[in-house]
């Protein structure tokens, strides 16, 4: 049974260590100050993917200026005020959906929503808040989950001292849980900066070698232009495809580091 | 003592829950300034359900009904346009279970202070060391406030939650069974600050046994099943008590 149990855990392990050891070695040989920091040449077969890295930066960042706001501040409702009745269950029943919807139908719906609806155009703008949709689920739940850990005496006391609700969560819920809804925000940007479909109709561009200069420009994105050099352009050199995958596989990876880090950190410090 | 005033009236007072229980019935009882009043009885008899009424802890629970009225210094405190927070400085309460906030042991004295609206630091150091002198905490943690309050014996920790309420310069102090997780010498300092400070508050306490309630009692109510059986001066109840009730729970007979 033990050698069951190991033999599945390797069997889980053992396809990560490949898949990132595998594109390192392809990938490494590509990296350089040039990959990293000049725009594409010769149909991209040359040159560097700073827009594609800038845009997937942008795209990260501009889809956190929106999910984190509505996304906390819908776990702190959903945590500290909704009562249970028929509204909030249906709420809680449509983040779980939300959260299960193919990130290709986020894609259509920002088009149909922002690019079109709105005149957004492909955009920065549009791209963000089509992410910001698929992202607001996760930190949602991870929000909630958070704020209930904290334990219920510590409320009592609080309000039994003369706090005001919102004095008590601010000052003493909202600390607390501050850790769990960081690794929930992290995961869900992660997730966001990692994904195609839903910047596919709203924001990536094909080939644009410049940087972009206002959210309603187009730009460049890592994991679009990765699928666009490995399928969409013939006599592209290996390297390059797997140089492009690694730099998005570091960027994922290491904002999914910073979250364990954050996790164990609050987990040792913790006072109860 | 000649100061006999009423500080707290509560005036056939109810408490029913949504689901048609009822935790305490038709109270009617005075509780006299500067005086330490227990109140005692078997589990389930509402004495914590009237401990909480007096600050209003109850609003956080769904679904409770108060029926009567209690008056605070002839201000009843039951309306739903009372400033609950100004009351809850005003009557504070220490828990069964010592709950120091996450933080250190003086934001844990500052916290409430500072929530009123207080921030001068000289303000501040005041109440924290009149506070931990009032709970006889200061000697054994003056050289080390910004420790983590949780870094404090569970003995400590009650203190400091006691600290925490006079730090409020309340009127009133409720403390609801807050020796029960206590070993005997806590307890004996947890009940000696209570003598001490009864000179400037009133204090109302639910005790974790029968022979607590004698020791410390100035005033005692028996309540059983929610319903007040007998109230009175705690020399004349526990030595001769009116009720026979009141006398099987005292001598043991029932418990």
């Amino acid at each position: 049974m033990f050698l069951l149990i190991s033999a599945a855990t390797a069997a889980t392990v053992l396809p990560i260590v490949f898949v990132v050891g595998y594109i390192a070695w392809l990938g490494l040989p590509a990296i350089s100050v040039e990959f990293l920091t000049a725009l594409p040449r010769e149909g991209m077969r040359a040159g560097g993917i700073l827009p594609a890295i800038v845009g997937t930066v942008y795209l990260t960042l501009g889809t956190g200026l929106i999910a984190v706001p509505l996304g906390v501040a819908a776990g702190i409702y959903l945590a500290e005020y909704a009562k249970d009745n028929q509204f909030t269950r249906a709420i809680r029943i449509a983040i779980i959906n939300l959260a299960g919807i193919p990130s290709v139908v986020y894609g259509l719906f920002g088009l149909g929503l922002f690019v079109l609806f709105l005149h957004f155009g492909t955009s920065i703008i549009a791209g963000c808040l089509t992410l910001s949709i698929m992202t607001l689920p996760v930190i949602i739940s991870t929000a909630e989950e958070a704020l209930r850990a904290v334990p219920q005496s510590f409320r009592v006391v609080s309000i039994s001292l003369g706090g005001t609700k919102w004095q008590t969560i601010w000052r003493i819920v909202l600390p607390q849980a501050l850790p769990g809804i960081l690794t929930g925000i992290i995961l869900g940007l992660e997730r966001a900066a990692g994904e195609t479909a839903p910047i596919l109709f709203t924001v990536a561009a094909f080939f644009l070698p410049r940087l972009p200069h206002s959210i309603f420009d187009a730009t460049m994105a890592l994991p679009y232009h990765l699928f666009v050099i490995s399928t969409q352009v013939p006599g592209m050199p290996i390297r390059i495809q797997y140089g492009t995958a690694l730099v998005l596989l570091v960027f994922v990876l290491s904002m999914n580091i910073i979250a364990t880090l954050i996790r164990s950190r609050a987990r040792a410090r913790r006072q109860w | 003592m000649n100061n006999t005033r009423a500080k707290i009236v509560v005036d056939h007072l109810s408490v029913q829950y949504d689901d048609g229980t009822e935790s305490l019935r038709d109270i009617s009882l005075e509780i006299l300034a500067n005086q330490i009043t227990v109140l005692f009885g078997p589990a389930g008899g509402g004495k914590s359900t009237l401990l909480r009424a007096l600050n209003r802890l109850n609003d956080l629970v769904d679904g409770v009904r108060l029926i009567g009225k209690i008056y605070l210094d002839g201000e009843d405190i039951t309306g739903s346009r009372v400033d609950v927070t100004a009351l809850r400085r005003r009557v504070g309460m220490v828990f069964a279970q010592a709950v120091p906030l996450p933080m250190s042991i003086r934001q844990n004295l500052t916290y409430g202070l500072e929530l009123a609206g207080v921030r001068q630091a000289g303000k501040l150091d005041f109440a924290v060391e009149k506070s931990l002198r009032a709970s006889a905490l200061w000697d054994e943690v003056k050289d080390r406030l910004n420790d983590p309050a949780i870094a404090l014996s569970g003995g400590q920790q009650q203190r400091l939650c006691l600290a925490r309420v006079l730090a409020l310069e309340p009127e009133v102090v409720l403390l609801d069974e807050p020796t029960s997780g206590l070993d005997p010498i806590s307890t004996a300092k947890v009940e000696a600050s209570l003598q001490e400070i009864k000179r400037d508050y009133t204090v109302v306490i639910v005790p974790h046994s029968v022979q607590q309630a004698a020791r410390i009692s100035d005033q005692a109510a028996f309540f059983l099943q929610g319903e007040l059986i007998e109230y009175g001066a705690g020399k004349n109840l526990f030595v001769a008590p009116q009720n026979k009730r009141t006398e099987d729970y005292v001598t043991g007979r029932f418990g």
